[in-house]
């Protein structure tokens, strides 16, 4: 592919002879064969980029005017709302761009989970993900806190106080990284620092994780590997505007909450500034974050609770080796599709009963949701793959393609 | 596809119920007076705003600072929009202290446009103590900080009642109000029918003084809202406009591809 580059001008021959960039960029920005059968489900990587860079920019201009000081930060959130120039936007921006960004994460997530493009060979694209998706989640929590409200302040206390529960050396450990005896500016500082650190950790994540996907190239919705030339089509132009057709409509959505909501997805007593003698009666996180706090709160002990809620994000990681089918695509598995869909539907009522206070009705249902997720991965995901008998599976990307045609064909002659 | 619409559908209602996880049974849902700054192209109503601030300066001020609003925020775009001169002299009501000066002795002056509101108290102990220990809430985000936002401050300023219904009993300096959380409040009523003089000749009953300074206290949350919608409502005719034109492109590049 990159070998069928050729500099032209004088410039670009000189440079490329030294580094061959422009080769590179070429051969996997524009040349880059991909199979010609994506579908919409594939364009949220190009987004997730796109909400990255968008974060880190903002975040930028943000920190130019924000004060990482527990005394100074809540007015200069206010003061960067107020008095800086599009200081609102660039805030709104951010705030919303958080959730965006967990919104295109879990999808792309859920994609890949329903195409099996976790399945050889494609695990270690798959665990550099997760491993993205937990850097995410610690940079959303620290930065939540930054604005020193009332929700900043408690769920950092909430969600610090977790490591108290490790055995023998919770407390010690606690304190250190208070770096006092109780959540205070010396732990906004250093939450700041980090906030400001993580994107650009995720970012060289982001450079593993494409890396490692054109080693062999996307999968795709029949799961089934490209078998000859026609199965593709170069990146560019193909998937570059699908890509960016795709980015408008969310960026569309996203401007929706960003100028016409922008506090829906927050919570209001975060403009309550941060009182450490006044605990506010409902402690909840950011949406993303509900359905890992339904699972930390199913368990009665606190230990107990921290390893489910860990291990709820650390399982995905072995779901490469969980999933003994060596079918890839969930079109073509009857069975595990109903549980991949139970397993959504299991996701989505952790999240609502994450939002409520955990008693009563609630509590039962949510230890009932945290055990079926669980029992998903490491019981339904192994065990399907011998019960289940797959549908056959297509020759090639092409083939499903003509019979498509082929039925429509038919349909127009008896319409 | 069915699916498909279903789960997204349950996405779309779950992010609303956690949104708006009210603490349900122990508060009244609001009163939902029309505002002018509600929905997409809402803006704000100048004269409501003026009178806003003239209810917060001569009823609300005695008690509740607002130290995240400037003066000169009077004269901007989007707000009360009053004259430089007026604003001015509202601000010159008001003394700060400043220095210290040559001979290293702090002295007081009028305020002008750049000082914050100047706060009823030196400090919150002060507010603390003159208020039977609940210290008044700063005013500046209140709107954005309660969750039913213009709608529970509105109704909380209306929700008194003379007497409370039997079985309630209140403490001292609490007070029964049917919004507040559990009914009661360390706030007594306020709003009063002419309880303000209206320089525009409104007149003023209690639900007019309500709105008035909702309005108000809508707009120092939220200074640009109407920036806000404005540019919004640009950068969504542009986004859609572009969305067609690629969606056109997409279909032309693929067109000679069977997929």
């Amino acid at each position: 592919m990159s070998d069928d580059y050729e500099p032209q001008s004088t410039v670009a021959k000189w440079i490329d002879k030294r580094l061959p960039i422009i080769t590179l960029f070429s051969g996997h920005l524009m040349q880059f064969p991909t199979p010609k059968n994506l579908n919409y489900w594939w364009t949220f990587g190009g987004i997730l980029t796109f909400c990255l860079i968008t974060q880190i920019i903002t975040g930028l201009v943000l920190a130019m005017h924000y004060i990482a000081d527990a005394n100074l930060a809540f007015a200069s959130v206010e003061h960067i709302m107020r008095d800086v120039n599009y200081g609102w936007l660039l805030r709104y921006i951010h705030a919303n761009g958080a959730s965006m960004f967990f919104i295109a994460v879990y999808l792309h997530m859920a994609r890949s989970l329903f195409y099996g493009s976790y399945k050889e060979p494609r695990e270690l694209i798959w665990i550099i993900g997760v491993f993205i998706f937990l850097l995410m989640i610690a940079t959303a929590f620290m930065g939540y806190v930054l604005p020193w409200g009332q929700m900043s302040f408690w769920g950092a206390t909430v969600i610090t106080n977790l490591f108290s529960a490790i055995p023998f050396f919770g407390e010690a450990i606690t304190n250190w990284l208070w770096g006092d005896y109780s959540v205070s500016g010396a732990l906004l500082t250093r939450f700041f620092t980090l906030h400001y650190l993580m994107p650009f950790l995720i970012f060289g994540l982001v450079i593993l994780h494409i890396w490692a996907l054109h080693v062999p190239g996307n999968n795709n919705p029949e799961g089934i590997d490209v078998v000859k030339g026609q199965d593709t089509v170069p990146f560019h132009p193909h998937y570059v505007v699908k890509d960016v057709l795709a980015l408008v409509v969310f960026m569309i959505v996203f401007a929706g909450f960003v100028f016409f909501s922008p506090n829906i997805l927050g919570h209001s007593d975060n403009y309550i500034q941060a009182n450490p003698l006044q605990t506010p009666e409902h402690i909840v996180p950011e949406w993303y974050f509900l359905p890992f706090y339904a699972i930390l709160r199913a368990i009665p002990d606190k230990l107990g609770g921290v390893i489910a809620m860990v291990s709820a994000i650390a399982i995905l990681a072995f779901i490469p080796w969980l999933d003994s089918s060596k079918v890839r695509s969930c079109k073509y598995r009857p069975l595990y599709r109903q549980f991949y869909w139970l397993l959504i539907a299991d996701f989505i009522l952790l999240g609502y009963l994450g939002s409520q206070s955990a008693t009563g009705i609630y509590l039962i249902l949510g230890r009932l949701a945290t055990l079926y997720y669980f029992l998903h991965f490491i019981l339904v995901m192994p065990l399907i793959g011998f019960i289940e008998k797959p549908k056959p599976l297509p020759k090639s990307i092409s083939e499903p393609v003509l019979s498509k045609e082929e039925q429509l064909a038919k349909s127009g002659q008896t319409a | 596809m069915m699916k498909r619409i279903n789960i997204f559908a349950l996405i779309v209602t779950f992010l609303f119920t956690t949104s708006f996880a009210f603490a349900e049974g122990e508060m009244h849902a609001p009163m939902e007076p029309d505002w002018s700054f509600q929905g997409p192209l809402g803006k704000f109503d100048r004269a409501e705003l003026q009178r806003g601030f003239q209810v917060y300066t001569e009823v609300c001020a005695s008690c509740h600072s607002m130290d995240l609003v400037s003066y000169r925020n009077l004269v901007q775009e989007g707000g009360p929009e009053f004259s430089e001169k007026q604003a001015k002299a509202m601000a010159a009501m008001f003394e700060v202290e400043a220095g210290p000066d040559a001979d290293g002795e702090m002295f007081m002056r009028p305020a002008i446009l750049s000082d914050k509101f100047v706060s009823p108290w030196k400090n919150e102990q002060e507010g603390r103590i003159s208020n039977g220990g609940a210290y008044p809430p700063d005013l500046s985000v209140m709107v954005k900080a309660r969750s039913g936002g213009a709608d529970y401050v509105y109704s909380l300023l209306l929700g008194y009642e003379d007497e409370a219904p039997e079985g309630v009993t209140l403490d001292d300096g609490v007070y029964y109000n049917i919004y507040a959380k559990n009914q009661k409040i360390a706030m007594p009523q306020v709003i009063y029918e002419d309880g303000v003089e209206y320089t525009d000749g409104t007149m003023a009953t209690e639900v007019q003084m309500a709105k008035d300074v909702t309005a108000f206290l809508a707009w120092s949350a939220e200074p640009k809202l109407e920036e806000r919608k404005r540019i919004g409502f640009k950068v969504l005719v542009y986004l859609i406009i572009l969305s067609f034109l690629l969606y056109f492109t997409n279909k032309r590049i693929w067109r000679d591809t069977s997929h």
